[in-house]
């Protein structure tokens, strides 16, 4: 009896959590469309999670391609489809480890810092001071760090793919020794603009979902520095999975038939 | 107690948090440019009716009216207009660290779109040298101040707009006597430039005596004594006597755990 009050308890406290982060996103989101609109934090926002998340997730992305081509090359050696290297690696980076990876990265880097910045001012009443002086904090905090996660996640992950697809290029021809033409060759041949255009959808959502769980995790986390750590940690894992989860549900809408 | 209509006026406010009633039928009236001091121990509800008046907290019933008009239960877009007639003093200061000095001290008139940042920027370092900081610390980040700056600068941002109320939520707390007794002059003489009413919550004695024209004692979520400052010392209230005198024994019992 005791085990069914359990899993009540916990199904009941999750539908009651996942209502919360509805009613959050949602009240979000009508901030979004509805003036004064603060661009500036927008700016600032898409620089912070943009430009300056560049080099990790450059940095995760060539070694991806890399170990792709190398792994690739010693599965497909076995039955002489060596060939098929480019393939693999351009179609895995852009389909899939480009976002996905890109998506990991940015959680830890922008989720983690949105959580502890704005849970940090929940907690030293900055977000209080905010609505006495006449400023919504979803509109003045939360909105546009939403829209910069929307709208600079797929430029991110473009970036990501090019740098992934050229790591398995290096691999390729410097280590395995694939004639450059033909690589390259074979790699824009294998390639369709649904490849790439299902990624970017796919960062633009992973982009929605980082910042918005650093948000809500920070907006709502109570105590003092034990509550901004714990709001940091839900952070991150709460958008790590949930990135995993959309990034199933996006590949069966594009890719299942 | 003015005769004309109150500034705020809080009738039968309950506020529960899950079993723990808080608030339990508070009654309080402020008048217009009148400066009421609300004292009481640590956790019977101060913050929690700031915070009600201030719309942070919802009430679970009762009334709060600011000249006259209802707030619980108004729209997002009343309550952001009934805010502008608020200015408020938080306990920790509560600047923005992202922000400069000036720029913290001028945000409620550049979110309102009132004046430019040029202006703004002129605005802040006058309602800085108001509160005694000069123009030098105007570029400086909050997290360069010390605690007793920090709260000048506090006050400023809560005298900038003008309001036609100040808030102060323990506006002593952490300071040395004589930084405390220079942020109470600062509270009297700023509010009275401005000409505001002032609605403060303290434990400090020394500081509600020096701001009060009126001072109300809160305990078990009710307002048990209200009367001019000068009346404190001659209640008639157990309760009063015993708080002001910082005595242990007496009606209030505090939970302490062997």
């Amino acid at each position: 009896m005791n085990f069914v009050r359990l899993i009540g308890g916990f199904f009941i406290g999750f539908l009651a959590a996942t209502g919360r982060l509805t009613l959050f996103a949602s009240t979000a989101v009508s901030h979004v469309i509805r003036p004064p609109f603060y661009f500036r934090i927008l700016g600032k926002q898409m620089v912070e999670i943009g430009f300056y998340s560049l080099p990790v997730v450059g940095l995760t992305a060539i070694f991806a391609g890399m170990v792709l081509a190398l792994q690739s090359y010693t599965g497909f050696s076995r039955f002489s489809a060596e060939g098929a290297v480019a393939d693999v690696v351009v179609l895995s980076i852009t389909r899939e480890l480009g976002p996905v990876l890109a998506g990991l990265m940015v959680a830890g880097r922008i989720g983690a810092s949105l959580a502890a910045e704005i849970g940090t001012m929940r907690v030293t009443e900055q977000i209080d001071a905010l609505t006495t002086l006449s400023t919504n904090p979803m509109k003045y905090m939360v909105a546009p760090r939403l829209v910069a996660g929307f709208l600079v996640f797929p430029p991110l992950v473009l970036v990501a793919d090019i740098i992934g697809v050229f790591g398995g290029y290096i691999v390729a021809v410097y280590k395995l020794g694939f004639n450059p033409n033909t690589y390259l060759q074979r790699t824009f041949d294998i390639l369709e603009t649904g490849d790439v255009t299902s990624g970017l959808v796919k960062a633009a959502v992973f982009g929605f979902i980082v910042t918005l769980m650093g948000c809500y995790h920070g907006y709502n986390s109570k105590g003092g520095a034990r509550g901004v750590g714990t709001a940091t940690t839900n952070a991150v894992v709460s958008a790590s999975i949930l990135i995993l989860c959309f990034d199933y549900i996006l590949t069966e809408m594009f890719f299942s038939k | 107690m003015t005769e004309t209509a109150p500034k705020i006026s809080l009738k039968d406010v309950r506020r529960a948090f899950g079993p723990k009633v808080v608030l339990d039928g508070l009654n309080l009236d402020v008048g217009v440019g009148e400066s009421v001091v609300v004292i009481g121990g640590s956790g019977t509800g101060k913050s929690v009716m700031l915070k009600c008046i201030l719309g942070l907290l919802q009430a679970d019933s009762g009334s709060i009216e600011v000249d006259g008009e209802q707030t619980v239960g108004c729209s997002a877009s009343d309550r952001e207009r009934i805010n502008h007639k608020f200015g408020m003093l938080f306990q920790s200061g509560a600047l923005f660290d992202s922000l400069p000095v000036w720029h913290n001290v001028s945000f409620g008139l550049l979110a309102q779109k009132r004046v430019s940042i040029e202006e703004a920027k002129e605005i802040a370092i006058t309602k800085l040298a108001q509160v005694g900081l000069n123009a030098d610390v105007a570029d400086l980040s909050p997290s360069e101040l010390s605690g007793g700056m920090q709260k000048r600068v506090g006050l400023a941002r809560a005298i900038a707009a003008d309001p036609e109320i100040i808030f102060f939520d323990e506006p002593t707390t952490g300071l040395d006597p004589i930084m405390a007794d220079v942020i109470n002059d600062l509270i009297v003489k700023t509010t009275r430039e401005v000409g505001a009413t002032g609605l403060s919550i303290t434990h400090d004695m020394a500081s509600a005596r020096k701001i009060a024209d009126r001072i109300a004692m809160l305990y078990e979520g009710k307002i048990i004594w209200a009367g001019p400052v000068a009346d404190i010392d001659h209640s008639g209230n157990e309760h009063v006597d015993q708080f002001i005198n910082g005595r242990a024994d007496g009606p209030i019992k505090m939970a302490v755990r062997a």
